[in-house]
């Protein structure tokens, strides 16, 4: 088709370039185009966060930006953060304290949380649950969701500490 | 030994990363095709005139199919054989599906299902328990009656007595991951399915009686779903037969995902119910003599409304004695989404029912309802007192520990005295008002359909040690494989990271039941262990031939095999054995002993056991917008010997705010014209991070199972749903701080129905 449209991105440090439909939503663009498929669909409307990722340092929900907006920019996902073998603290905080059953929320919330802890690195307990609240979990209750943040901004502070 | 520690789920450093797949995350094929259905647009009446031209011509198309160009009904119930993949002229819900659109990829098949044009001869729709009522439409004759002793006259001879009904919605699953299926066309015409399934069998069934294959043509596989609730039990079959339907005509792979919006339109959810209830009670609140009237609406297709409504029923005692007590259950079709299993199948309704009856005559008799409640337990079991006092259904409750435990929870949450501080909080602020409720849970563990509770695994030992295990158990977040795996370990004394956990695989594990009624564990444990256990002895059996030692000298442990006081490692063995030319791989099979159940007199042992537990919620609200919040709540639940506590208390933690949700902001709502008005998470709230009690105290009651289960451990799937129960009553406390009267309020309770319910007590 004629109205394609030049997009340049980086997808978690790597540069990417294609031509799409501008209107492709940046949901299809990373699981289907690029094979990101971390980032996961949920509701397709902006209200369960399992799309979140990192955009130009800001949390977006994936499903509901066009690809055109995301020209430019700086992408992070889920698997930006780390690997199976060498995990983020976030996602050790996670797969420690349970922070999960079937998963399928985890990639988002993850994502969000490591925005959460920059834009605020030491929240009460109230700030991250009113600070995660654009992501659903049906699964745990969000008890071990909370934990597992409140965990991992212990943890990054102690090591920030340590470092000075 | 592996069983019993707080072992994270095996999944969690794939799901941490995002590597874990999902049917939706399976690499495809290049020339795989994509599916969407084209949905009725009225609840009931006939199609007079199908025009798919335009559909037929959007981009990216390939074919559209109607139920007459489908090879035979493609029937997809799991019980009835009512429900035809595809409507043909007879619409009999709105969100139906009529047509069935082929095309290159998602995005463009969900399109062009949006150009179809239809013309309907609408019929009158029966949306309402009222409107079946009054037409007489239901499944079964006439209602299901059970009974025991003399119901009505006890009632009428008991010093009070007291009338009353309670309605309550039914809940979307909205598991995160929508329903997803794939289907892989093999040599010979055999077919390969990936779904997102709790029951592969059935769904293996189900294509293979489309397809006219026999079961063994036809191989089902799922490693993993994004939550099942129930909601994946039989609501999958459409999808998968659709791919494989597609498949085989047109050679190539087939995906098919719903929509969110098409998951709440087309798949059934929780049944709502309205209970009626007639309640003959002494002057300390204890029940004498009890009527209830289950109404549910099982939507167009009977689906698994059957043991659903049983199940009501089975637990219209929740945790007390009723000596005397009649039940009669009607199962109503409308013209609405077949409503299915969703955990607790039935168990929720039937519970909340008994629950309303004991607040409600607490508040007659003018008593703490927790007092009412236990006053009106089970007797304890104990040996001094041999003679059980059994269920309405005629079940010995044997394991009777909720004298205990509520004693437990109550000390542990200062029940006594927050009731005090409650009560002088509402004296001193006439707009926000606190509530506080204690409630307990018996749920009966096993299948009501009795051959149901059975279960297979393989299970292989290879030459270098290592251990592939293979059960019928699904994985939806539950921790299923984790607990098995511990299990495995635990068997050959060896560490939890040697067990190969695999994809439920009908080729590998036949004639599985669902991975439902909180089973799981309990019948895939048992399994794996007997399969385990075959493979050790004829491995100990072999190394105390060779040793020329008793059998009993062999031993299992930390990785190793001792044999007559001679160590080596598990692998060596491994190798011995295989070179000694013995069989390293075993099947085993579990069936749960003891139950026995006939559903129409309603006399037997349904159940294996009952799983207990106790919630007390404190709630508060602002009697001036209904807006509420629940400020604390605390669990004691009984897993009876937990294989995993973190894994357990991770289930009672989401099945407790799965619970309040159902019972306070997630509400369903038809409009006249039978369609389902909230059907996204933009006007279907589950609960949010925010939502959660900011006092949340959960612990395990840690002994073990009475009967001899896995470890006598006890399912925990389903019982912790129920403990929502306390939100309800709870927020009935506080609007009962309001006025004179009974606030009977229904479920859920939205602001709205606060408000409407403040109104009710305040017009004494
Ligand atoms: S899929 Fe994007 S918010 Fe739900
Ligand atoms: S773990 Fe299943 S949705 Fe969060």
């Amino acid at each position: 088709m004629s109205n394609k449209m030049h997009i340049k991105m980086t997808v978690n440090g790597k540069a990417e370039e294609f031509l799409a439909e501008p209107r492709e939503l940046l949901i299809y663009t990373l699981r289907e185009r690029l094979n990101v498929t971390g980032p996961h669909i949920g509701c397709e409307t902006s209200h369960c966060g399992a799309c979140t990722v990192t955009l130009n340092g800001k949390s977006v929900k994936a499903c509901t930006l066009f690809v055109a907006q995301a020209d430019g920019a700086e992408l992070t996902t889920i698997e930006g953060l780390g690997t199976p073998d060498s995990l983020h603290v976030l996602q050790e905080a996670f797969r420690e304290h349970h922070g999960l059953q079937c998963g399928y929320c985890t990639p988002g919330m993850i994502t969000r949380a490591s925005k959460l802890l920059e834009e605020n690195p030491t929240p009460t307990e109230e700030e991250v649950r009113f600070g995660m609240a654009g992501n659903m979990c049906r699964c745990t209750g969000y008890q071990n969701i909370v934990k597992s943040i409140l965990a991992a901004a212990a943890e990054m502070n102690a090591a920030k500490e340590a470092a000075q | 030994m592996s069983v019993s520690k707080p072992h994270p789920h095996d999944s969690a450093p794939l799901h941490v990363t995002g590597a874990a797949r999902y049917i939706d995350d399976i690499p495809l094929p290049a020339n795989t095709l994509h599916l969407a259905f084209g949905l009725a647009e009225i609840a009931h009446g006939r199609i007079s005139a199908l025009d798919l031209g335009a559909v037929r011509s959007a981009p990216g198309v390939v074919m559209v199919l109607e139920a007459k160009d489908l090879p035979g009904d493609c029937d997809c119930s799991p019980s009835n054989h009512d429900e035809p993949l595809l409507s043909g002229a007879h619409v009999q819900y709105l969100g139906q599906p009529v047509f069935l659109v082929v095309a290159t990829s998602h995005l463009a098949a969900r399109k062009a299902a949006r150009l179809a044009k239809v013309d309907y001869q609408p019929r009158d729709a029966i949306l309402t328990i009222e409107e079946a009522l009054a037409a007489d439409s239901r499944f079964e004759d006439g209602p299901r009656i059970w009974e025991r002793g003399e119901a009505g006259e006890a009632i009428d001879t008991a010093p009070h007595r007291l009338e009353g009904r309670i309605e309550m919605g039914g809940q979307e699953h909205f598991y995160l991951e929508g329903h997803a299926a794939i289907a892989l066309p093999q040599d010979g015409g055999d077919m390969v399915v990936h779904s997102s399934t709790q029951h592969p069998t059935e769904v293996q069934h189900k294509v293979a009686h489309a397809l006219h294959l026999p079961m063994s043509a036809v191989r089902v596989e799922t490693r993993r779903m994004g939550g099942g609730f129930g909601g994946k039990e039989s609501q999958g079959n459409a999808l998968a037969i659709s791919c494989a339907v597609v498949a085989r005509m047109t050679g190539k792979p087939v995906k098919m995902r719903y929509d969110r919006d098409d998951d709440f339109m087309i798949t059934g959810k929780r049944h709502d119910f309205r209970i009626d209830y007639t309640v003959g009670y002494d002057d300390d609140g204890r029940i004498l003599g009890l009527e209830f009237q289950h109404f549910t609406r099982c939507g167009w297709a009977q689906d698994l409304s059957l043991p659903v409504a049983d199940r009501a029923m089975l637990h219209a005692d929740n945790a007390y004695w009723l000596p005397h007590i009649r039940i009669e259950s009607h199962r109503l079709r409308t013209n609405t989404q077949s409503a299915t299993a969703y955990r607790g199948f039935g168990g929720p309704q039937g519970m909340l029912g008994i629950e309303r009856v004991l607040d409600h005559v607490a508040h007659a008799v003018g008593r703490d309802p927790l007092q009412v409640r236990t006053a009106n337990y089970y007797a304890p079991a104990s040996d001094a007192a041999p003679a059980v006092q059994t269920t309405p259904y005629g079940q010995p409750v044997q394991d009777f520990i909720l004298h205990d435990l509520t004693a437990k929870l109550a000390a542990q949450c200062n029940y006594a005295e927050r009731r005090k501080a409650v009560a002088e909080w509402n004296a001193a602020n006439p707009l926000i008002k606190r509530g506080l409720a204690l409630t307990p849970v018996k749920f009966g563990i096993s299948f009501t359909l009795t051959h149901l509770n059975q279960a297979g695994a393989l299970v292989h030992v290879y030459q270098d040690g290592s251990v592939r295990v293979n059960h019928g158990g699904t994985e939806m977040g539950q921790g299923l494989f984790q607990k098995v795996a511990q299990v495995a370990a635990a068997r050959f004394g060896l560490p939890l990271e040697a067990i190969q956990i695999t994809a439920t695989d009908t080729a590998k594990v036949p004639n599985t039941s669902a991975t439902a009624a909180s089973s799981g564990s309990d019948l895939n444990g048992m399994a794996v262990k007997a399969a385990c256990d075959t493979i050790r002895d004829r491995i100990a059996g072999f190394l105390a031939d060779q040793a020329q030692c008793a059998i009993a000298e062999v031993q299992f442990a930390d990785g190793m095999v001792s044999v007559a006081g001679q160590s080596m490692p598990f692998a060596e063995a491994a190798k011995r054995a295989y070179e000694g030319r013995v069989s390293l791989s075993s099947t085993g099979f579990y069936k749960t002993p003891h139950v026995a159940w006939d559903r129409i007199a309603g006399q037997g042992r349904p159940f294996l056991y009952f799983a207990y537990g106790a919630a007390c919620s404190e709630v508060v609200i602002d009697t001036l917008t209904g807006e509420n919040r629940i400020l604390r709540t605390d669990i004691l639940h009984d897993a009876g010997a937990s294989l995993n506590p973190a894994l357990d208390i991770g289930q009672v933690e989401g099945g407790f705010v799965q619970g309040a949700g159902w019972l306070t902001t997630e509400e369903l709502v038809w409009d006249r014209a039978g369609r389902l008005r909230t059907h996204a998470p933009s006007t279907y709230k589950i609960p949010a991070c925010s939502d959660r009690p900011p006092v949340f105290n959960v612990s395990l009651w840690d002994a073990p199972n009475r009967e001899d289960t896995i470890y006598r451990s006890k399912a925990v799937g389903e019982p912790p749903f129920m403990h929502g129960i306390s939100v309800l009553m709870a927020l009935s406390d506080a609007i009962a701080a309001c006025g004179g009267l009974y606030p009977a309020l229904n479920a859920p309770a939205t602001p709205e129905r606060i408000l409407t319910t403040l109104d009710q007590v305040r017009h004494v």
